[in-house]
């Protein structure tokens, strides 16, 4: 029988203040196979694992089980203790009596039996345990950076001066995300599009830098270092390599529809390019509006290009690309007021969201950046923002802060007081949050510059001759309010873009409850994901600023190029195993497999009858990502999964009903 | 049907390593305490829950078996608590037919964030295998 030896942790008193930790020690003793048991305060210390390692010499243990925390927390702190003593680090098992036990019950003697149990279960399963051995698979040496905003330009920026190849996915035609079409940022008003652009020049001219716009990712397989990437690259009916960007069939276009860049604020052509500065610089025809394409002629955009680029006949391509880590910065959507009906973001078009407001306000917008009402066209006498619009507000809109309202609109008032100095701006607001550097002075400066805050929420806003009627609260001074203004600006909440769910299906990667991408650990691990290999950068993770967004990126990018620095990696060895004698060749098994990673082969067999032939499932460790649907599978229990292993799942469903 | 004084339900649960378990950790890391019924086995997917392990469970003194998985589409290898639950549905089906309540086997689907479902489920079902009291059928060594 395997010599065992079982440390029990108090954990301080997280578990010895619950658990009886003596009455608990004297049932372990006495279960089968344990030679040596022993408490410790804090078992994950170093001490705590030097006790460990000398009591593996002294009592020539041969299976270790800690019982302290969490496998998940500490698992591989001891995997990595039990290769410094000498022992293969899967002879290790934890039972987890901190999560699963003392943090969730209050009586002694209920937490103390069912420490015991936890333990036996442990022990049991240990005794049966194999030494494993991990192999070692090859790493692609290059990113995949999935968005092309400010996030995904950084992370692709950063990694290719690493010297890894990139490739960059974009959905729309043109690199720049939000940030394009933001006017100024805060807290130094510098102009958006001046900083954001040399950066979309720079990644369309990097060497390292494989730019795919109006590209969309089909589909994701494979695993960390591994991963094999299917692009769809829509039809742009421009060919890329001929078009010189001249702009000639722009203004040709007889097609006018709403600009999504400009938020409907604007009108473009069928044929486009989403603002002037777009990377690259080569229009796109949008089929559903074309002439060309609805009713089969027009032809108008061919005969202007001199360049003989259009090309109606394109269509949709896909591209297979090898990547060894993935980079997912696909970014936000704002939230639709439609729910708020009292702010009549429906009912008028002088009111706006705040994202819109960024687009009037612009030099590149609609109005050539004058700040006009786009009701009436004229220059507004009263603007007021609504704060809070879908943040914080679990009934109508989402339970967060989306955390960047507060300081663009300190930002857009400043603005508009020093493109209007005569304007009169109201902002109504729950509370001022403006923790950052040099936010709290931006927003004070606001104050100063004559913005009016009003603490209190709008109950209705509606239109009232050619103006608009606001009836609010100061909840201060418990006043009723009722102002009459030209432009209202809803600061709508950061929400995930539509799609999230269905893009974090296609990655494998979780989502919280509001559909932003869930990092691996909220405090130690925030740009990873729980799959290996892929990481988060920018709103797409959470409602996020641009510092922020673009600091994620660069601690997204060099996390995945650490991983991308090495030739190979070593793969976890709990992995299906095949008994070839049981095996009888029906290939259930493959069928189950996620991963492609069982095929057949043929073996050479010694029967009473001679030498024969038969067919058996046989396993790629390389692809075998150890979920274990093929040992069930199995009729002839021929398939198991190392580490978890039928006897071992039985030893311990044993050890807990005993 | 005599329940033995102090009689207490055992729930044998397996919960998958990257959902279910995980939901159980963080019901641990949010104090929110739940019945000390529950002994959880952790597989790396619920689609690793061979319906013998649920049987033998049952044989040797489990009242209640729960395997909890991802959600649908969240399951970290893609498809294995889809197979989970075609399998344990029809686990269900053999049980009534044996004679057990099916509702001894419970199959839910509790993701990393949601450690307080996790100790509802516990409490439900511990609610219920106090109602239906100890396993008579197959066990080993008979009810006790």
């Amino acid at each position: 029988m395997k010599r065992v030896g079982v440390f029990l942790c108090w954990c301080g008193s997280n578990i010895a203040g619950v658990v009886d930790m003596d009455r608990l020690q004297a049932e372990v003793e006495r279960m089968p196979g344990v030679v040596h048991v022993e408490q410790n305060k804090y078992t994950c210390s170093d001490p705590g694992q030097e006790s460990i390692r000398r009591a593996i010499r002294e009592h020539r243990l041969q299976r270790v089980v800690v019982a302290a925390c969490s496998p998940r927390m500490h698992e591989r702190t001891f995997r990595a203790m039990m290769r410094t003593a000498g022992l293969n680090p899967y002879l290790l098992e934890m039972a987890n009596l901190r999560e699963h036990c003392s943090w969730v019950h209050r009586d002694i003697d209920e937490a103390t039996a069912k420490a015991v149990d936890l333990v036996r279960r442990a022990v049991f399963k240990v005794r049966l345990a194999r030494p494993l051995q991990s192999g070692k698979v090859p790493i692609t040496r290059r990113a995949l950076v999935l968005g092309g905003g400010i996030a995904g330009i950084q992370a692709a920026l950063d990694l290719a001066d690493f010297g890894i190849p990139v490739v960059l996915v974009e959905s729309s035609p043109s690199l720049g995300g939000r940030m394009a079409q933001l006017d100024k940022t805060f807290p130094t008003l510098d102009c958006s599009s001046c900083i954001l652009t040399p950066k979309m020049v720079e990644v369309a001219t990097h060497p390292s830098i494989r730019l795919l716009t109006y590209s969309e990712v089909e589909s994701v397989e494979g695993y960390v270092g591994n991963f094999k990437v299917l692009v769809r690259r829509k039809a742009r009916s421009v060919d890329e390599q001929r078009c010189t960007g001249c702009g000639e069939c722009l203004s040709k276009c007889p097609a006018k529809v709403p600009s999504e860049f400009d938020l409907g604020l604007g009108t473009r052509g069928a044929i486009y390019v989403p603002f002037p500065q777009a990377v690259p610089n080569v229009p796109v025809i949008d089929r559903q509006s074309c002439l060309y394409f609805t009713r089969g002629r027009c032809r108008i955009c061919q005969r202007a290009c001199p360049a003989g680029a259009i090309d109606y006949q394109q269509e949709d391509r896909l591209e297979s690309y090898e990547v060894g880590a993935i980079v997912v910065a696909t970014g936000y959507d704002q939230f639709d007021p439609a729910a708020y009906g009292e702010y009549a973001y429906r009912a008028s078009p002088n009111v706006i969201t705040g994202l819109e407001f960024e687009r009037l306000v612009s030099s590149t917008g609609p109005t050539g950046g004058r700040i006009l009402t786009p009701g009436g066209g004229r220059e507004p006498q009263r603007v007021v923002f609504i704060k809070c619009v879908g943040s914080r507000d679990e009934q109508r809109g989402a339970s967060y802060c989306s955390k960047t309202c507060c300081m663009y609109v300190a930002k857009q008032a400043i603005l508009l007081k020093e493109k209007l100095p005569r304007c009169e701006v109201y902002v109504f607001y729950m509370d001022v949050r403006a923790a950052g550097k040099d936010y709290e002075e931006f927003y004070l400066r606001a104050r100063e510059m004559g913005v009016q805050y009003v603490r209190g929420r709008v109950a209705r806003v509606f239109p009232h001759g050619d103006r608009l009627r606001i009836r609010a609260e100061d909840t201060l001074i418990g006043r009723r309010l009722e102002l009459e203004a030209d432009l209202v600006v809803l600061a709508s909440a950061m929400v995930p873009r539509p799609d999230a769910r269905q893009v974090a299906r296609k990655l494998g990667i979780a989502a919280n409850q509001h559909g932003f991408f869930s990092e691996a650990h909220p405090k130690l691990r925030p740009v990873e994901t729980h799959t290996a290999g892929i990481f988060l950068a920018g709103a797409a993770q959470g409602p996020k600023d641009i510092p922020d967004s673009v600091a994620q990126a660069g601690a997204a990018a060099s996390k995945a190029a650490a991983l991308l620095s090495r030739q190979e990696m070593e793969t976890e060895p709990v992995v299906a195993e095949v008994n070839e004698h049981w095996c009888s060749g029906c290939l259930r098994c493959a069928r189950v497999c996620p991963y492609n990673a069982i095929s057949e082969r043929e073996i050479r067999v010694r029967t009473a009858a001679g030498v024969r032939t038969k067919t058996v499932a046989t396993v790629n460790p390389g692809l075998c990502q150890g979920c274990g649907a093929c040992a069930v599978a199995c009729r002839d229990g021929a398939m198991n999964l190392a580490g978890f292993a039928d006897q071992q799942v039985l030893a311990e469903v044993d050890a807990l009903c005993l | 049907m005599s329940v033995r004084e102090g009689w207490r339900p055992k729930i044998v649960a397996f919960c998958c390593n990257w959902c279910s378990y995980a939901g159980a950790d963080l019901a641990g890391t949010s104090r929110i305490p739940y019945p000390a019924s529950v002994r959880i086995i952790r597989v790396p997917c619920s689609g690793r829950v061979n319906p013998v392990f649920v049987v033998r469970a049952l044989q040797r003194g489990a009242d209640g078996v729960l395997v909890a998985g991802c959600h649908p589409g969240d399951c970290h290898y893609s498809t294995g608590n889809l197979y989970a639950r075609r399998r344990l549905l029809v686990t269900r089906r053999l049980l009534a037919y044996m004679g057990i309540e099916p509702e001894r086997l419970r199959l839910c689907w509790v993701s990393a964030s949601e450690g307080e479902r996790f100790a509802k489920v516990i409490e439900e079902m511990t609610a219920v295998l106090e109602k239906l009291g100890p396993v008579q059928q197959l066990r080993e060594e008979g009810p006790p």
